[in-house]
């Protein structure tokens, strides 16, 4: 099959679908390939690369629709390009079929078929084509790079013969590929960063990322996390609470960074005016999110505006497209993932399998039919995660309150049983001789003692504590001698018995012990 | 001698005694501590034979000479994996010797009486030792000493007989599964009531035969008690009978008078009884639900556990160690019973040498005693510092590369914590499934003690080395390099 890359007609769009190195391995696969003259040199490859790799050039994109049988876009089709796609032709690209659905509509009725590059499931077998993803992860990286730029201070915190200057403080709002690339960059640029997202369960990686998890004390755990790694629209209390958390922040803050994006939804509005005034003259926000409308109540589309006080807001949309060189090798590789699936028999004939789970997920109008949106992956996405159990941090009044409360618990505790143990031995001492009684108070006094003493042995020593104990506890020995001597025959016998089984006990329970006591050694 | 100084000693005895326990709560102050234990049992041993009351110095010391003897071979000769045997055993025959000693004093009473009733004057005069003692007290103080000596008999005798079954399982002689008669404990009940029966028969004066059937029924309720708790539930069982081997000797050293032993009784008793705590504790489960054996029923059906047990050869392991940076190994009575800790210790001498942190975790019910696996390592050489108990480690395995587990299974159980219908819910586990991969030294695909399917075995993390622990490692350890 012959699979072609036109040139992006999308203003300002510099990626390109192809790159030299993946129709190399496109090659492999036994397709052939051919892109539109100019195609890639807006991200660096020039025509003559192409060409080299054996890729064949062809002056027009009309040139390029006809004689390719695979086309691979960066881009969803414009009208004109849509017009041009014929019956049986396969076209691979970004296509936002829930945004675009009449030109789905024109595009089925034309015989084309759609692969999505968006629509790839979120399982783990696709990450490889998970355009999105990768992406995401250029967007974060440029974000940072971009607020850096618009940025008048350095990132880390130095002291200087010149004077000190602070680290800069950076947040994070989403921690999804984007944020989480974000807070990746900025750690690594020597920035203090804190993030939010709004799964609980997302901490871990943040923490593993450097940055601060910015935590929400809320009692109604919902799960945020119900749509295959996305986020979940949030409940109005929940968003008060946030709202309130990064009105704390903000007076902080020198750099806001924000990602957060709901499936078929605008994006929430997260970072208010309000939020802005109080940042500090000089401080950036960069808003992810601002092809959707914008995170930030300021966000305009596509520019950099700068508030009343001095915040700059960076509003792009096209941050992957700012770093055409590598978002092109990524984007193209994920293409030629996707390719590598359609072609399983590596023999340059496309097989479009239908029942993979993948393939059918991407596909949103095949053989004239709209097959979008997809039925529900067999594999769920991404396991349900299990409601963490959150350790309350109390607030130093409750924590007093508490250890007040556990302290007159064990009084009362230990109180009561010192009354209940005192009048069982008063009783006692009521009934039983003065003789027993002397003996009674060595014998619970002995008894203290040993819990006393035994609580502070050490766990890695119990075994040589039953040994030992063992060997004391023939010290019933004594019992035995002090009876051997008097009287009968039969008494002597059984005496003498017992001085051998004691004896043995307590020869073999100390001997044992050294010999155990020996072996712990330090290294 | 006067009688004085015979007390003077026991004092000094006691102090030791309380000093040589207090002594292991460390490593190096241990090794101190037993030598106060042997001075204090040679100077208690010594008073006596001097002080008042005790006669026949020819037959006592070649009874001792001859005991110690015994005593010096075996534990000379006692492998370290045989520890929990042996220390069930010598609680048998501290048992026993308390048994004996109880109708010594039972004996000794019937006589005394006898010769009081009769009225000999000359009889009377001419006693010695425990019987004058016994001559002397009152008509309340034989009662109690009634009590006591029956007390001290009843104590002993399920000591012995208990510790003789533990044993027995321990060492493998007797099938380890818990085993009831029909009626279960039904029938500890029964006899104990028929102790008490005959404890108020003997008390009224019923005579000597009382005393000898309540022995053989305490003997039956040692018996069946231990048979009816299964193998896993050992160090529990083995930490009750040395309590129950010290209240033995509290009880006989109240029915002669002597604080000495009183006090060492109460020690012992004491100890036991806080080390069956906190193995209890360790197990999530109470001590009665111990006792009564076996595990609870399920509350309902078991968590499924879906995928599949993944096996990896020598050279995977190999490689992976190779790798790793930090590991944690989890030893269990599988290593025991494989003889595998030198292969383990020169595992971890190789790996250390290498620059690698290689840390223990040990469960406290690992093994079947406890400490059982600390002492095991000990004598293969691992230094007891890079031993870790469970709340010290347990927060690392996420940070940590590789983790081993060596001969145990229901230490590591993740439905422990992920499985409210697992009859361990609750009980608290080593997270190994937390690190990054997880190598499960095992003979086969069985379940564990508690024949609990272990959900650990089919993690996407945890891959499964099958053979026997010792002949695996020993395969492993020219491999790493």
């Amino acid at each position: 099959m012959k699979i072609g890359a036109p040139k992006e007609i999308f203003e300002g769009e510099n990626r390109v679908a192809m790159t030299p190195d993946s129709a190399t391995q496109l090659i492999k696969l036994g397709h052939t390939c051919v892109i539109e003259s100019g195609a890639g040199a807006k991200a660096g490859f020039s025509d003559a690369t192409y060409e080299k790799a054996g890729v064949e050039v062809v002056k027009t994109a009309k040139a390029l629709f006809d004689a390719a049988d695979v086309v691979v876009k960066v881009r969803g089709p414009e009208a004109t390009e849509a017009k041009l796609l014929k019956s049986g032709q396969t076209l691979i690209s970004f296509f936002w079929p829930a945004q675009n659905a009449e030109l789905l509509d024109q595009i089925a009725k034309q015989g084309a078929t759609v692969v999505a590059m968006d629509m790839v499931p979120r399982i783990s077998r696709a990450q490889k084509m998970d355009a999105l993803s990768s992406m995401a992860n250029i967007a974060g990286y440029r974000a940072v790079m971009e607020a850096g730029n618009n940025f008048g201070r350095f990132f880390t915190g130095q002291v200087t013969a010149a004077g000190k200057v602070p680290p800069a403080k950076v947040l994070i709002v989403g921690a999804g590929v984007a944020g989480l690339a974000a807070i990746g960059t900025a750690t690594s640029l020597g920035a203090i960063v804190y993030a939010f997202d709004v799964r609980p369960e997302v901490s871990e990686q943040i923490e593993s990322m450097g940055a601060n998890f910015v935590f929400l004390d809320f009692e109604d755990k919902q799960d945020g996390a119900a749509t295959g790694g996305y986020a979940a629209p949030s409940s109005p209390e929940f968003r008060e609470k946030q709202l309130a958390k990064f009105r704390e922040l903000a007076p902080e803050m020198d750099i806001v960074i924000t990602t957060a994006l709901i499936p078929g939804r605008p994006a929430p509005k997260l970072w208010t005016e309000d939020m802005v005034h109080m940042m500090k003259p000089g401080s950036v926000i960069v808003d992810l999110a601002a092809e959707r409308g914008g995170n930030c109540d300021l966000t305009v589309m596509d520019q950099k505006i700068v508030s009343e006080n001095g915040v700059t807001v960076v509003g792009y949309t096209d941050f992957p497209s700012r770093m055409a060189a590598q978002a092109s090798t990524l984007y193209s590789t994920n293409i030629r993932h996707m390719l590598t699936d359609l072609t399983p028999k590596k023999d340059g004939v496309i097989d479009h399998n239908m029942g993979d789970d993948v393939i059918r997920g991407a596909t949103v109008t095949h053989e004239g039919a709209v097959t979008y949106p997809p039925p529900p992956p067999k594999i769920a996405a991404i396991a349900a995660a299990k409601p963490k159990e959150k350790v309350k941090e109390l607030t130093p009044e409750e924590r007093r309150a508490k250890e007040t409360a556990e302290f007159k618990q064990q009084t009362r505790n230990q109180v009561g049983l010192l009354v209940g143990g005192g009048a069982l031995i008063l009783l006692a001492g009521l009934f039983a001789p003065a003789s027993f009684m002397q003996h009674f108070i060595v014998f619970v006094l002995a008894c203290f003692v040993g819990f006393q003493v035994i609580w502070n042995v050490s766990h890695s020593l119990h075994t040589p504590l039953m040994a030992i104990t063992n060997a004391i506890s023939s010290i019933i020995i004594l019992g035995a001698l002090m009876q051997i001597g008097s009287g009968s025959f039969l008494v002597i016998l059984l005496g003498a018995a017992s001085v051998l089984m004691a004896g043995i006990n307590i020869f073999g329970g100390f001997m044992v012990t050294r010999r155990m006591l020996a072996m712990f050694q330090k290294s | 001698m006067e009688y004085g100084f015979t007390t003077a000693a026991y004092v000094v005895s006691a102090v030791l005694f309380i000093l040589s326990l207090g002594g292991l709560s460390g490593q190096e102050s241990a090794k101190r501590a037993v030598w106060y234990g042997i001075f204090g049992m040679g100077l208690a041993v010594a008073a006596t034979l001097i002080g008042p009351g005790s006669g026949n110095w020819f037959v006592s010391l070649v009874m001792i000479a001859i005991g110690g003897g015994i005593g010096w071979n075996v534990a000379q000769r006692v492998q370290m994996t045989e520890m929990p045997q042996l220390v069930a055993a010598m609680h048998s025959l501290v048992g026993l010797a308390a048994v004996f000693i109880g109708f010594n004093a039972e004996i000794e009473m019937v006589r005394v009486a006898a010769m009081q009733a009769a009225s000999e004057p000359m009889g009377l005069e001419a006693l010695t030792g425990f019987a004058l003692k016994v001559a002397e007290k009152t008509a309340t103080e034989i009662n109690i000493l009634k009590i006591e000596v029956f007390l001290g008999v009843f104590i002993g005798a399920v000591t012995f007989t208990g510790s003789v079954v533990a044993y027995g399982k321990l060492a493998g002689k007797v099938d380890g599964k818990a085993k009831k008669l029909p009626g279960g404990h039904l029938l500890n009940a029964a006899a104990a009531i028929g102790s008490v029966l005959l404890m108020v028969m003997y008390f009224q004066g019923a005579g000597s035969w009382t005393l000898i059937a309540m022995t053989l029924l305490a003997f039956f309720i040692g018996y069946h008690l231990i048979m009816g708790i299964g193998g896993a539930d050992m160090p529990v069982v083995v930490s009750m009978l040395n309590s129950y081997s010290g209240w033995a000797a509290a009880a006989i050293g109240f029915s002669l008078s002597n604080d000495l032993l009183i006090v060492v009784g109460a020690l012992v008793g004491s100890s036991g009884a806080i080390l069956s705590y906190i193995m209890c504790k360790a197990m999530n489960r109470s001590f009665i639900s111990v006792i009564l054996g076996g595990f609870g029923g399920t509350t309902g059906p078991a968590m499924e556990v879906s995928g599949e047990q993944i096996a990896i050869d020598t050279e995977g392991v190999a490689a992976a160690l190779n790798d790793a940076d930090s590991i944690i190994i989890i030893p269990g009575y599988g290593m025991a019973v494989a003889q595998a800790q030198q292969s383990v210790s020169e595992l971890t001498r190789k790996l250390r040498a290498k620059g690698k942190t290689v840390r223990f975790a040990i469960h406290p019910v690992a093994g079947r005693l406890p400490g059982h696996m600390n002492v095991l390592l000990a004598e293969a050489k691992v230094p007891y510092d890079i031993v870790l108990e469970m709340d010290e480690i347990n927060e690392d395995f996420p940070t940590t590369d590789v983790a081993i587990v060596i001969g145990s299974n229901d230490i590591v159980n993740p439905a422990a914590q992920e499985d409210p219908n697992s009859p361990i819910a609750g009980m608290p586990v080593l997270e190994c499934w937390k690190a990054k991969q997880v190598f499960v030294s095992k003979r086969g695909q069985g379940t564990g003690y508690s024949g609990i399917e272990n959900p650990l075995f089919y993690k996407e993390n945890t891959r499964m080395f099958y053979g026997d622990a010792k002949k695996s490692l020993d395969a492993l350890l020219p491999m790493i390099d």
